[in-house]
């Protein structure tokens, strides 16, 4: 689950501009604006002349303020990349927003009269209580810190944590289970709900199956292994089933080398560390992920937000942050991070590779590119997002990935140069505080990847990566025609269907489980508050007739409950 | 008199209108001159440091950030190459490609060659494949899950417990989703460095006290408590939890649960418990240091315990009240945002939660084992035993040390190193000297489980002690 911290945000405004441009592409570039065609092209080929436009404008960056227009007229860094022509973000009508906000404080206004009808005994309490024996502690939570659980989530929260009784395949199946109290608890009847249409797992490549053939190899190293390990990597912990996996991710990569951890959150949380510490600078995307965030705050180093996917603002940073260096000493900053993430999973937006790389080498920055979502997910041989972009994965210093996502196991990688790699087997928390991997999970990230990379012997692989463009393609391009406002890249297996009003998410989400369609709807505070939305992951192993049949029923709950937002056309 | 001023106003009027207009395009000038100085600042410190365009571009030119890793010229490799395993890490092991007696992992019951915990596996792997493919709230909910937890709560006879998909995780997302900016943990200086890493995240207050040392710890909350008579208004937002381990991982001695109980309730203190290392061993069901001390679980607020070792498989849960527990549901980084744990390995811990229950005879055979190796090491020349005679996981450490830290690795490297020629396992407790808190001294680390044999035990021993006097001779 991709939940952030709630101080994301992002300016719809100039975003929607830019889609705006889409529809001349090739126009030349008066405006500036943000078109990376023409212009850039001349730009770039003045090499290391680049001059920054906007001067003026390193004083008034407003970290989370407004942008002005005229500071659109971008930098004239970064490769051109026809890429991001391919992404929007379309702008709802203004009643809606309205309505966002009317609907939220309609329920917090009725969340503080149940709290007062509770603090008057005239409602019972639910929630869990303190110990008598503990009454006159410190409170474990302030009152107002739970407020929005109480009385928002609990009144919906049946449309989370849906429990699953079988593999988390194209279709899975759910347990039924109902509330006699309004959603404080859950009382499982025993029934099962069968073939619901699975749209929400992370099964980009359909290696979510367990069919006894394609998982003998796993079935063997349980028979042999047994699951776990019982050490860490430096103790007794590192099996030459790892070392296997870590050749074979590297080679998949093209990379020097690559290191394997036990989970992919801890992946980040772990290691980045390692890397960083006081006197560095990270400059972190504002819709990174928490892991990345955890990791980046364990570091010590500074850690500064940039705007999601804004190479200006990006580049406005890094140049701030050379010429004034570190805050009060003014020393020089010992190293600069860029962090960000190649497929953004609640945006469905893709990195700017390209860009990021140009600005990372004309300031000599660092680049953390993390593809828990991207890897095996895009690219024409799921190379991810240096594939996507046809840029070198050597000039990416940290790749990071998951296992947990394409590759239907668990655990992370960190791949990269040699140095890098031997660096992190010595100093990587994880190598010697963590357990390693567990071996049959080893084996099942093997075998996804060498199928992937067509080392099976079979097609298999690319048949998947092609078979889930062309899914995401198809259900893009229905949901635009239908009217929907979608998020995010054209290739991008993510697919945010923006629903805004709270009240409207949980009518869509019980809807399509009426329907027997496992949709994820997100809403606050992983969103902006205006921002709640329904994500689509689509899957290698979805049918042309599973997504049509989505398709039907996103067709009819989006007129009954007036869902298409958009204005294109 | 007012005709008067009358007079004076249209004077005035006139003369405006007669003055030539070089003057009164002076005279304009001249008044906006006031102005402008009236509101502009006297001087202006931030032209002359605001720097050129031109100064810019030299300066990050010029700009030459350190390499992202340090160059390894300093770092000495024996690190860097890990021992490798190949097979099993179960009784025996292959390290190296030499066969030995395995006194390294941390597999105490020996579950991890158990047969019904792997078929249990097998047969979920069969159903629900390997991965969840996405976190607990995003249909990452399975049924094994829900299964597990209410059996670890039953377990440890508490209202509710919460799963994790990675031991190292558990306690160190447990810790912050209680205690934030502000707040006051008050800490053991042996914390494993997973509660250090959980304490870093909190942002907290930590104080540190003295390992085990009750007195220590009662001057620190007796300091805090004075704090907060001076400022009561804050002491009653203010949380203050104690963090302890039940067995210590770096010291392998256990805390004093029942002093620390009572200093909880004299002082409104919360307890958090790291089991890691004592579930599945101390008591006489396995349920870690509450059982071992007879002391009542709800009396902890929260205990934390990964299932990587006595359990043999992957994860880590957190249990207690529901009042407690069910905050992480939502508050819980390692819970909310990762992937949840794969079936199979769910399944395999509910498999050795029954063993474990089944069986609890298998915990008083380990003790005795532990017991029988701890008396067998004492005395061993040039090495000192540290531990509870019941601590499955021992350390040897040296008795006198030579004065630098690298030499002391490197003379218990040799022993080790002796001892996998003579197939015996064992290994150096590793850690991040940089990273740690307070390092503990270099050590190496004896796993007891109960697939040892007597011979085994009896092997090993001499083999250490053979190979402390060739080596410190």
């Amino acid at each position: 689950m991709r939940l952030r911290g709630s101080k994301r945000r992002r300016k719809s405004s100039h975003l929607s501009d830019f889609s705006r441009h889409r529809a001349t592409p090739d126009s030349t570039n008066t405006g500036g604006s943000r078109s990376l065609t023409g212009n850039m092209a001349t730009a770039t080929a003045n090499g290391g002349s680049i001059t920054f436009i906007n001067c003026k404008g390193l004083k008034d960056i407003k970290k989370n303020g407004y942008y002005n227009h005229r500071e659109k007229n971008g930098p004239r860094t970064g490769v051109p990349s026809r890429e991001h022509r391919r992404e929007a973000f379309e702008q709802p009508p203004m009643y809606v927003a309205v309505m966002t906000y009317v609907g939220f404080a309609l329920v917090t206004l009725f969340g503080y009269f149940r709290d007062f009808l509770r603090a008057v005994r005239l409602e019972k309490r639910h929630l869990a209580q303190e110990r008598e024996e503990q009454k006159n502690f410190v409170p474990l939570y302030q009152d107002f810190e739970n407020f929005y659980t109480r009385n928002l989530y609990m009144r919906v929260r049946d449309n989370w944590n849906r429990p699953l009784c079988s593999l988390p395949g194209p279709v899975f199946d759910l347990m039924e289970r109902v509330s006699d109290d309004y959603n404080w608890t859950f009382r499982l009847t025993g029934r099962t709900i069968h073939n619901v249409i699975n749209t929400g797992s992370y099964n980009y490549l359909g290696f979510a199956e367990n069919n006894a053939d394609s998982l003998k190899t796993v079935a063997d190293k349980v028979q042999q292994y047994g699951v776990g390990i019982c050490s860490t990597r430096q103790e007794v912990g590192n099996l030459s089933l790892h070392e296997d996996l870590e050749k074979l991710v590297a080679s998949f990569l093209q990379v020097e080398a690559s290191m394997v951890f036990g989970m992919g959150f801890a992946t980040n949380s772990m290691n980045i560390p390692a890397l960083v510490g006081k006197g560095c600078l990270i400059l972190s995307d504002e819709l990174n992920h928490t892991s990345l965030i955890l990791g980046a705050r364990l570091s010590a180093a500074t850690i500064r937000v940039f705007k999601h996917n804004d190479m200006h603002s990006l580049e406005k940073m890094l140049r701030e942050a050379i010429c004034s260096g570190q805050p009060r000493t003014h020393r020089p900053w010992k190293k600069i991070l860029i962090m960000v993430e190649g497929i953004y999973s609640m945006e469905g937006s893709v990195v700017r590779l390209p860009e990021i790389i140009a600005l990372k080498k004309k300031y000599k920055a660092y680049l953390y590119l993390d593809e828990a979502h991207s890897i095996g997910a895009v690219g024409s041989s799921g190379r991810g997002v240096t594939e996507l972009f046809s840029v070198n994965a050597a000039d990416v210093d940290i790749m990071m990935g998951t296992f947990t996502k394409s590759f239907g196991g668990a655990g992370g990688y960190i791949a990269g140069k040699k140095e890098l790699v031997d660096y992190l087997r010595s100093h990587s928390h994880s190598a010697i505080y963590a357990t390693a991997m567990s071996p049959p999970v080893t084996e099942q990230v093997i075998r996804a990847m060498k199928c992937i990379m067509g080392k099976d012997g079979s097609t298999q692989g690319i048949t998947r990566i092609h078979q889930l463009a062309e899914n995401t393609r198809y259900f893009r391009a229905r949901l635009k025609e239908m009217g929907f406002i979608i998020y995010g890249h054209d290739d991008s297996p993510v697919i945010p269907i923006l629903l805004y009003m709270p009240g409207k998410v949980v009518a869509f989400a019980r809807e399509m489980l009426e329907r027997k369609v496992g949709v994820v709807v997100v809403g606050f505070p992983a969103t902006p508050i205006t921002e709640a939305r329904a994500r689509f992951c689509m899957s290698a192993s979805h049918t042309r007739a599973m997504l049509d049949e989505v398709l039907h029923h996103l067709n009819e709950v989006g007129d009954n409950l007036c869902l298409k937002f958009s204005r294109r056309k | 008199m007012a005709s008067g001023q009358q007079w004076v106003l249209v004077e005035m009027v006139q003369a405006f209108y007669e003055a030539p207009a070089y003057h009164l395009i002076l005279e304009g000038i001249l008044i906006l001159w006031i102005i402008r100085l009236l509101f502009s600042k006297t001087y202006k410190l931030h032209e002359t440091y605001k720097l050129t365009e031109k100064e810019k571009e030299d300066l990050i030119e010029e700009w030459m950030p350190e390499p992202l890793v340090p160059l390894l010229s300093k770092e000495q490799p024996p690190s860097l190459s890990y021992d490798v395993v190949t097979g099993p890490p179960s009784h025996k092991i292959i390290i190296n490609g030499k066969e030995c007696i395995n006194f390294a992992s941390l597999n105490f019951l020996g579950l991890l060659d158990n047969e019904r915990v792997k078929q249990k596996a097998l047969a979920s792997l069969k159903k629900y494949g390997v991965g969840t493919c996405g976190p607990r709230g995003f249909y990452g909910t399975f049924d094994v899950h829900l299964e597990l937890e209410s059996r670890l709560a039953t377990f440890m006879k508490t209202e509710e417990a919460i799963l994790y998909s990675y031991g190292f995780a558990t306690v160190a997302s447990a810790i912050p989703a209680y205690s934030k900016r502000g707040d006051i943990i008050f800490v053991d200086e042996a914390a494993c460095f997973s509660i250090q890493k959980g304490l870093q995240a909190s942002r907290s207050f930590i104080k540190y006290f003295k390992h085990n040392d009750m007195e220590d710890l009662e001057r620190l909350l007796k300091e805090q408590e004075l704090e907060d008579q001076k400022n009561p208004r804050k002491a009653r937002v203010t949380r203050k939890f104690i963090v302890v381990e039940g067995l210590y991982i770096n010291t392998a001695d256990i805390c004093p649960l029942p002093q620390l109980v009572e200093l909880k309730y004299k002082y409104k203190v919360r307890l958090f418990l790291e089991e890691s290392l004592s579930f599945g061993v101390l008591g006489e069901h396995g349920r870690g240091v509450t059982e071992h001390f007879g002391v009542n679980i709800d009396d902890i607020d929260l205990i934390s315990a990964n299932m990587e070792n006595a359990m043999a498989s992957i994860g880590g849960f957190c249990c207690g009240r529901s009042f407690v527990i069910d905050h992480q549901r939502l508050s819980g980084q390692g819970y909310c945002f990762s992937a949840s744990l794969p079936p199979m390995l769910a399944a395999a811990a509910i498999e050795a939660l029954n063993i474990m229950e089944e069986d609890p005879d298998i915990f008083s055979v380990l003790r005795e084992k532990c017991k029988h190796v701890y008396k067998a090491l004492q005395g061993t020349a040039g090495l000192k035993l540290v531990g509870e005679p019941f601590a499955p996981a021992l350390h040897l450490q040296l008795d006198k040390t030579s004065g630098s830290r690298d030499a002391d690795m490197q003379l218990l490297r040799n022993i080790v190193d002796h001892c996998l020629q003579r197939g015996v396992a064992l290994t150096l407790a590793h850690y991040l000297e940089k990273e740690e808190r307070f390092v503990p001294p270099p050590s190496i680390r004896v796993v007891v489980t109960v697939e040892q044999t007597e011979d085994d035990i009896q092997n090993a021993v001499s083999c250490i002690q053979e190979a402390a006097v060739s080596v410190l001779k």
